[in-house]
């Protein structure tokens, strides 16, 4: 599950938004207890929609210009992308359940 | 049919799990996120015993889990979402099926309290907060407030001063609640400003917390406090939904047991955050988990006994 895309504010643009499938992105810290509750079920939705929804991850530590220009001020925040505008913003820790929910939305 | 069924994976579900585990009770512990609880927001844990350089509150939840596995639990990331209690059988129904088990240990923890003012709905996610680990960050040379007193505000108030440039410290009485040494701590920083007999009436801004309206609770004053965050540690909310209106709870909804953990239905026990008590911590929780536990083993036995 190691092979989980890992965003930076350098490739966010190329990867994200100029995504031909929708995106979603968890923006987390390893400072954040609440965020290494999501992780795993990050990682786990990202091979179950491999091919048709591109889910990333963003440390938001090491990259400062994206979270603030998404408004960012709590983690774990996740920002689900459709053709490079922002669809929905998940503040705080949620249940697989819900989060797959959300997806299948997008597909 | 499992014997035990222990719902939420924290300080005290994952010490129930790991002395059921240990007795050799089929077990199942059920957690709809993973393995975490309140203590998973601390960034530095000093009061639980064994750890004197203190030990974060992720890390700590690690151990247990890994302590509660080698023993044989077996842990389910499943939500349950209704159960049925009153019959000898009790039984959960998850996003994923239906269990049932001869007793139910209810760990299901609390969530932080809402203050329930104008504003504070709003902007969740734009600059107010309930996690300072989390959130703080975000607000480094900035100016923040923090609502409340006791232990988990002046915690987080000590925290914050890492990053931001001022914690003003807004609470309802004239003193704090808090531990001796955390007031000492907070007295004592350079960088919280206690703002005593007052609280919050709106948290205001559009795309962002632009400051807060204050009322002083003696005088009846007004008066406006401009932050870029509010950090709210007013308390916790039970995570009582799934038994509200079959077990009795007390007036803040929180679970009523009693010293063995024993709720007001046969074969349901309560332990942790939950529960109705004077004092919620891990050292407290774990305890909790230990004795229900036990006390559902006893009740188990009871019960076979009884069929011979």
């Amino acid at each position: 599950m190691g092979d989980l895309l890992h965003v930076t504010d350098g490739n966010f643009d190329d990867e994200i938004m100029k995504s031909d499938i929708p995106a979603m992105v968890d923006f987390w810290a390893e400072w954040c207890g609440p965020c290494k509750m999501v992780g795993p079920v990050v990682e786990e939705l990202a091979q179950e929609y491999q091919g048709k929804i591109k889910i990333a991850k963003m440390d938001v530590d090491k990259n400062r210009e994206t979270p603030v220009k998404f408004g960012i001020r709590n983690i774990p925040t996740l920002i689900l992308f459709k053709g490079g505008e922002v669809v929905k913003m998940i503040v705080g820790a949620q249940t697989k359940s819900y989060l797959d929910g959300e997806l299948k939305k997008m597909l | 049919m499992e014997d035990l069924i222990i719902i939420g994976a924290a300080s005290a579900g994952l010490t129930a799990g790991l002395y059921a585990a240990r007795s050799r009770l089929k077990t199942v512990l059920l957690e709809k996120l993973s393995p975490g609880g309140q203590i998973i927001t601390t960034d530095i844990v000093e009061n639980y015993p064994g750890f004197p350089e203190g030990i974060s509150g992720f890390e700590l939840i690690d151990r247990m889990r890994r302590q509660a596995e080698r023993f044989g639990l077996e842990m389910r990331i499943e939500e349950a979402r209704e159960l049925r209690l009153s019959g000898e059988e009790k039984v959960v129904i998850t996003n994923n099926g239906k269990l049932d088990a001869k007793a139910i240990i209810l760990a299901c923890g609390a969530t932080p309290r809402k203050i329930g003012i104008e504003g504070e709905e709003l902007l969740t996610g734009r600059g107010v907060s309930y996690c300072a680990t989390c959130d703080g960050p975000f607000f480094r040379d900035q100016e923040v407030a923090i609502i409340g007193g006791g232990d988990t505000a002046v915690e987080e108030a000590l925290f914050l001063t890492k990053f931001v440039s001022k914690v003003h410290l807004v609470h309802r009485r004239d003193e704090l609640r808090a531990t001796r040494l955390l007031r000492e701590r907070a007295l004592s920083s350079g960088k919280i400003n206690i703002i005593w007999d007052t609280v919050p009436t709106r948290i205001k801004g559009n795309n962002g917390v632009e400051g807060i309206d204050l009322k002083n609770v003696k005088t009846g004053k007004g008066s406006f406090l401009p932050v870029e965050g509010v950090f709210v540690f007013i308390g916790y909310s039970p995570s009582n939904e799934l038994v509200k209106g079959q077990l009795k709870l007390d007036e803040q909804g929180f679970i009523v047991t009693n010293d063995n953990m024993e709720t007001s239905v046969t074969g349901v026990f309560a332990a942790g955050d939950i529960r109705s008590k004077l004092l919620r911590q891990v050292s407290t929780a774990v305890g909790d988990g230990a004795t229900a536990a036990f006390a559902a083993e006893r009740y188990i036995e009871g019960l076979e006994s009884g069929k011979r």
